[in-house]
């Protein structure tokens, strides 16, 4: 090889530490050229190898009763949801991109996952997203959610898979830095999954899809020590999503699979070629031959650095079948998507990439990959001084205040609890007929398994509120509030997907709060019996405030998947009607507001422990609200959350524009019990007709149960108090967001 | 009666008009390829919606000449009934079968939610089993969906009863606030003066399925089922 | 003084342009196979009030880098004239 040969500085300047540097040195035996240090580069990355985080990960509950794919295993995680149907899911991190170009940056994003669904052989059938962003009324936090919102909406509606659900939340800590998680659900039969495999030698490889670009490379070149300011003109700051090809890939890719010609697939997402070519040759322990110079590009004279490392979007890396090469050419041709052999599987394990008859880099696939010759670190943690001090919050202190409407009315307006029509109304949530919540909304998202009785529930939560005020506590309630919210909805939960958003890493209280926030999953997805399938970790998200560099709020967003074995169990949100009569189910009386919108926005108090949580209670209501609902004998079931109860009243009424009339008959501070964000309770409203069966089956468990008062036509009552008419908050609740967008 | 519906690149609602027709209306009905040169003797022809070519340069614009719609056009000028749905109207609009055009919305944004239409005629076989003035909640998904047409255009249409819906709120009021795109008039859909080829931005085909608690949608595949029966 | 200002906005070179591509891949469906690299932009005009062509220069130009274009992914050019 003739190659430029490497030091440690260069591997400085391609982010690989010294100690890195010699491992490589001693994996090959020799010193690697450029090429196949910046190989090591992007496989060795945070981003590919989960250095920084792996050895957590290992601890989290991988698996359960209807796990059918671990996670690790494949691109995403496999659930069997009966009837012979699987359901594959998982949600990904855009974030860093979305902060530089948010269209394009949160478009590729939803590119990205779409792609590891259907690379397994499944259909999206619906996505979701969770957005946190900086303060709504500055103009860069405005341009970020204009930008992401259209990103996600123009990729995702074009792509035509509905978008069934998400989160918004908004916090100073994200104004630099926004988080844009999107996550992907498909359906596949069981059996027809393609794995992302290489094996049999002289099998042909192929790369199909786009065209290969300088795109995401940039680090990799400003090392190459050659880059001049012409060449510097040639390196794309973004890449381009194109959902047009993207749906077409999906088609194709699809039929593929359904040809049985295909021995295995893997989309490219971070570093590209190198990145599949390693991890399918790895995982079917076999090797490659590569001829770089036969993959298809979009601009002239690329390096093979630049080849292998190109993160162009819409490609895809398949092994066909010796023989079969015609079948897959054909499909291809069909849907008018560039398709070229570039190499073929070879014995050993050994990747040779070739460019113009030249071996440019020779590496042991195994030496390149997760779980094979990456790198796995432990870092040290330490908590941080504001947890100590977060305790010493003596609410007692804090004065009621002077009007109980005002505090509802400000909540209902603020931009965490109003509304987020403005957002999801620009995104297809109807495309594919499956979206059972457009005319019955529901605390999770129901999703109709055309020709079988079952449907699912889809869910993303993480309140970065409670994670920041207690990393274990606070994603133990992430958790359990997705749960909460599959079960309110009619379904089971049945497994998790996670996108854990932390700051750097390298930063002990950062790290503290990843760790903290791993303890608190594993307890609390081993207590639901809600394995984590897979997903992804996000570090170094931080905002430069002032001169200060902080973490953003620690954000590990949880991704539900739940089952519903009959449709017809599926339970909105909203009251019916006037006479129903509305109960509070749980633990009642706990005075508690901590972490609460309420103390956090309107009191003002921005340190305070985690919300009241028992995850016992939580459980036993879960079980509560099955039973309830199996039984019909509830019309609705909302959880508090964000907001406290008088939210989730307010959000009950605004459905069929009903109201309620509640008085508090517990003894607590009145702030806790309207505004205070205690976990595990649900609001229920139940017919006059349905009370003894309902009281029958509360007797039956030991869940407490407060009675609240009755819906109304539209009358807002709390306590004797007239609050005026339903149609009042909902002018505040929809308008609040559109109006500061506007 | 056989519908065919016809897949474009980047179509997106083909197959859920082709469940909806065929598990919901019993129908028989076949998938067309817009490569392809025949309509393998279709009596209904659905163009549905979606981003054919990515609505690259205007919505419609190049599916227009794909091998098809060649076919299509001939099919429509003699008679044949063709109906399209969101992006299978802006086709219908760019291969000038339907009078007018469909323009970016108002607003700018793209816009996904329920709408509620106003029937404005029974002389077309999709409204045909409805009576007028009825209104049918169905939901839009569109970015360029302002219906227009110049004054002469729009003078002859209303004249000649070619408007099928027009937005309007709950109670059938046809209102500014009621009409999500800015479309003139507030025209939902319309069809030619020949009364064969229909076009409507709102889709019918996604409250057609019980198990989505809303089915006024099959309430127009209804009634060209029927109509055709009589 | 009134300038007239002809400005062109096109993607960036380096970059994919997904509606160019579409669009050359139709040109064989016109019959027109020979259309290759079709790459599309924007055209906007507009007027402006200024003492001078350079002033007038300087103030198109700050209009095209701070909204007109956006430098990340697209680059741009103008002509100005007397209006």
């Amino acid at each position: 090889m003739t190659q430029t040969s490497t030091t440690v500085e260069t591997a400085q300047k391609l982010g690989i530490l010294p100690q890195e540097y010699e491992a490589i040195t001693h994996i090959l035996g020799r010193t690697p050229n450029f090429t196949e240090l910046c190989a090591y580069s992007g496989m060795w990355s945070e981003h590919c190898s989960y250095k920084n985080s792996i050895k957590w990960l290992k601890t989290l509950p991988k698996d359960g009763p209807h796990m059918l794919a671990k996670a690790g295993e494949e691109n995403a995680g496999l659930v069997d949801i009966g009837d012979g149907l699987a359901c594959c899911f998982k949600i990904e991190s855009h974030n860093h991109p979305s902060a530089i170009e948010p269209y394009q940056g949160a478009a590729t994003g939803v590119g990205g996952i779409n792609r590891d669904i259907f690379t397994m052989g499944a259909r999206p059938i619906a996505q979701l997203n969770s957005l946190r962003f900086g303060n709504i009324e500055t103009d860069r936090t405005q341009w970020i959610i204009r930008g992401v919102v259209k990103g996600i909406g123009n990729y995702g509606n074009s792509f035509g898979i509905p978008t069934v659900g998400g989160e918004v939340f908004f916090d100073d800590s994200f104004e630099q830095n926004p988080l844009v998680n999107a996550m992907s659900v498909g359906i596949v039969k069981i059996g027809k999954t393609i794995s992302a495999t290489s094996h049999g030698v002289g099998n042909p490889v192929y790369i199909v899809g786009s065209a290969t670009g300088k795109d995401g490379i940039g680090g990799a070149a400003f090392a190459s020590g050659d880059l001049t300011e012409d060449s510097k003109k040639d390196l794309p700051a973004v890449q381009v999503g194109d959902p047009f090809q993207e749906k077409l890939l999906l088609e194709a890719t699809l039929e593929v699979i359904e040809s049985n010609a295909v021995v295995g697939m893997q989309d490219m997402g971070a570093a590209g070629i190198i990145c599949s070519t390693a991890e399918m040759s790895a995982k079917g322990m076999h090797g490659m031959k590569i001829d770089l110079d036969k993959v298809p590009t979009r601009q002239a004279d690329m390096q093979p650095y630049e080849l292998l490392l190109s993160e162009s979007q819409e490609r895809m890396l398949v092994v066909v079948k010796k023989g079969e090469e015609k079948i897959i050419e054909n499909i291809f041709e069909k849907w008018d998507l560039p398709c070229a052999q570039i190499g073929e599987v070879t014995e050993g394990g050994q990747l040779k990439f070739y460019y113009l008859g030249e071996l440019v880099a020779d590496l042991p696939a195994e030496s390149l990959v997760l779980g094979g010759g990456a790198p796995q670190y432990e870092r040290e943690y330490t908590e941080p001084a504001y947890f100590a001090e977060s305790k010493k919050l003596n609410s007692q202190s804090i004065s009621q205040p002077k009007s109980y409407k005002d505090v509802a009315q400000y909540l209902i307006s603020h931009p965490n609890i109003a509304s987020k029509q403005w957002v999801y109304n620009q995104y297809d949530s109807m495309v594919g007929t499956v979206n059972m919540n457009t005319n019955r909304p529901c605390d999770a998202s129901i999703v109709n398994i055309k020709e079988s009785n079952k449907a699912i529930a889809l869910t993303v939560d993480c309140n970065s509120r409670y994670v920041q005020a207690d990393p274990e506590t606070g994603t133990a309630i992430a958790v359990a509030e997705a749960a909460r919210n599959i079960v309110c909805s009619g379904g089971e939960p049945s497994a998790i997907t996670n996108c854990l958003n932390f700051g750097n890493p390298y930063n002990p209280e950062a790290y503290w709060q990843f760790v903290g926030a791993i303890k608190g999953m594993t307890k609390a997805c081993k207590h639901f019996q809600t394995p984590v399938t897979g997903g992804n970790v996000s570090f170094y998200n931080q905002s430069k405030i002032g001169d200060k560099t902080i973490p953003v709020f620690p954000t590990p967003t949880i991704g539900m998947l739940g089952i519903l074995d009959q449709k017809t169990w599926q339970t909105g949100i909203g009251f019916n009607q006037a006479g129903d009569y509305i109960f509070l189910l749980g633990k009642n009386g706990t005075g508690d507001i901590h972490s609460s919108e309420y103390l956090y926005s309107f009191v003002g108090i921005k340190n305070s422990p985690a919300p009241y949580f028992n995850i016992d209670e939580e459980t036993s209501l879960h079980e509560l609200l099955k039973s309830l609902i199996r039984n019909s004998a509830i019309e609705s079931a909302h959880d508090i959350s964000d907001g406290g109860l008088i939210t989730t009243l307010l959000e009950s009424s605004f459905v069929k524009r009903t109201g309620f009339d509640i008085t508090q008959t517990i003894q607590e501070r009145k702030d806790a019990f309207l505004f205070g964000e205690a976990q595990g309770r649900v609001v229920v409203s139940v017919q006059k007709s349905h009370l003894d069966l309902f009281n029958s089956i509360i007797a039956q468990h030991t869940v407490g149960v407060l009675e609240l008062g009755k819906v109304t036509n539209g009358e807002i009552n709390v306590d004797g108090e007239k609050w005026g008419q339903v149609d009042d908050f909902i002018n505040l609740y929809e308008n609040s967001i559109a109006s500061r967008l506007r | 009666m056989k519908f065919g519906v016809i897949t474009f690149p980047g179509s997106n609602c083909d197959q859920d008009m082709i469940y909806v027709l065929k598990h919901i209306m019993q129908s028989d009905v076949v998938n067309l390829w817009h490569k392809d040169h025949d309509l393998q003797g279709c009596e209904f022809i659905i163009l549905p919606g979606g981003f054919s070519y990515g609505d690259y340069l205007r919505s419609g614009a190049i599916a227009r000449f794909s091998p098809i719609m060649q076919e299509v056009i001939r099919f429509a000028e003699k008679g044949g009934y063709v109906l399209g749905i969101c992006n299978g109207f802006q086709i219908l609009t760019e291969s000038q079968l339907l009078p007018g055009s469909l323009l970016h919305n108002h607003h700018q944004q793209f816009l996904c939610k329920n709408v509620y239409l106003r029937v404005e005629t029974t002389q077309s076989l999709i409204t045909a089993g409805l009576t007028k003035g009825d209104v049918l909640k169905i939901p839009i998904a569109h970015g360029e969906g302002r219906y227009y047409a110049d004054e002469i255009t729009l003078k002859m249409i209303e004249e000649n009863d070619q408007v099928l819906f027009r937005y309007c709120d709950g109670s059938g009021q046809v209102t500014n606030e009621a009409n999500p795109n800015g479309a003139i008039n507030h025209i939902a859909g319309v069809c030619n003066a020949q009364r064969n080829v229909f076009g409507m931005m709102p889709h019918p085909e996604r409250c057609a399925d019980t198990n989505l608690h809303n089915s006024d949608g099959r309430k127009l595949f209804e009634s060209i089922l029927k109509t055709v029966l009589v | 003084m009134i300038f007239k200002a002809s400005i062109v906005v096109m993607p960036l070179e380096a970059l994919l342009d997904p509606q160019g591509k579409a669009v050359t891949g139709s040109m064989k469906n016109i019959g027109l196979p020979e259309i290759q690299n079709v790459r599309i932009g924007r055209h906007i005009t507009l007027t402006v009030d200024a003492e001078n062509a350079e002033q007038a220069d300087a103030k198109v130009n700050e209009a095209c880098s701070k909204l007109l274009a956006n430098p990340i992914m697209e680059y741009y050019r103008f002509t100005i004239e007397k209006a």
